[in-house]
């Protein structure tokens, strides 16, 4: 089960604006290097891997959701208050014509979320290297969304999340390491 | 001490339409350099760390945004 605590992790906070970002930061949202990908890949992987590691999982895969709702934070904060012919003109008609304003898991060209986006193989090395692999995906998305945003107060929070990506990169790298059981041993090949 | 950032200089071609970006780069995050965390490591302070994401600073990789690398041409 899961205790909520009715806070951001991280405070979000949007100076400018600019519904367009709405549109690049919903890659993070609904996309397949998303937020959303990664709770639900790590969060379902942890049932069939090795008992050290499921704990590792199990805190990385919450903490997904806490970027998930800062991102619909972002992604709500620009578009609440833009008027139609506004959302047109960042580009998001499709969206306001299928969802209003309601935030939906899509990436940013407006494909759906798919369970594809995802995999677990059940081989606890195959998982963490694509939890790897995930991680330094979405490391990326950050950087790319950055460079397309001009907001210093949103790219704030982003930097924050860019940095939450390369720790939990560190901790699936370090989950490896337990598995291959040759830490801490001292023996020299 | 590892660079945060490598640049690389890829082929131009006299033939090619735009003018040229003459130096790329990417990121190399710490976490690819320091294997097992090492016990006991320098912590920043909890307002320090909320700040970074993260708390130690041996993990902490700034990102400058644009205006920096191959966003510029030279």
């Amino acid at each position: 089960m899961w205790l909520y605590e009715k806070k951001l992790q991280y405070p979000v906070r949007v100076s400018q604006c600019n519904p367009r970002l709405a549109k690049f930061l919903i890659e993070q949202y609904g996309g397949a290097d998303g937020e959303l990908a990664a709770a639900l890949r790590y969060l379902n992987q942890r049932y069939s891997i090795p008992d050290k590691v499921v704990g590792l999982l199990t805190d990385i895969g919450t903490e997904e959701f806490a970027h998930l709702e800062m991102i619909a934070t972002m992604v709500y904060k620009l578009t609440k208050d833009a008027t139609p012919e506004q959302l047109k003109e960042a580009g998001l008609a499709p969206h306001y014509a299928n969802h209003d304003k309601a935030l939906f898991y899509h990436n940013a060209a407006g494909n759906p979320w798919t369970a594809e986006y995802i995999q677990a193989k059940g081989d606890p090395i195959a998982d963490l290297y694509e939890d790897i692999a995930a991680e330094e995906k979405a490391r990326a998305t950050y950087q790319w969304i950055i460079n397309l945003s001009d907001d210093p107060d949103l790219n704030d929070g982003l930097k924050f999340l860019r940095e939450r990506e390369i720790i939990h990169s560190q901790r699936f790298r370090e989950a490896v390491e337990i598995l291959k059981e040759e830490q801490g041993k001292k023996k020299f090949f | 001490m590892y660079s945060l950032v490598k640049y690389y200089h890829p082929y131009i071609s006299p033939f090619d339409p735009c003018p040229p970006m003459k130096v790329k780069s990417y990121r190399t995050p710490p976490n690819l350099y320091i294997g097992f965390q090492p016990p006991s490591l320098p912590q920043f302070s909890p307002r320090e760390a909320l700040a970074h994401g993260t708390l130690w600073p041996i993990f902490y990789s700034p990102y400058p945004g644009k205006g920096k690398e191959e966003m510029t041409r030279e």
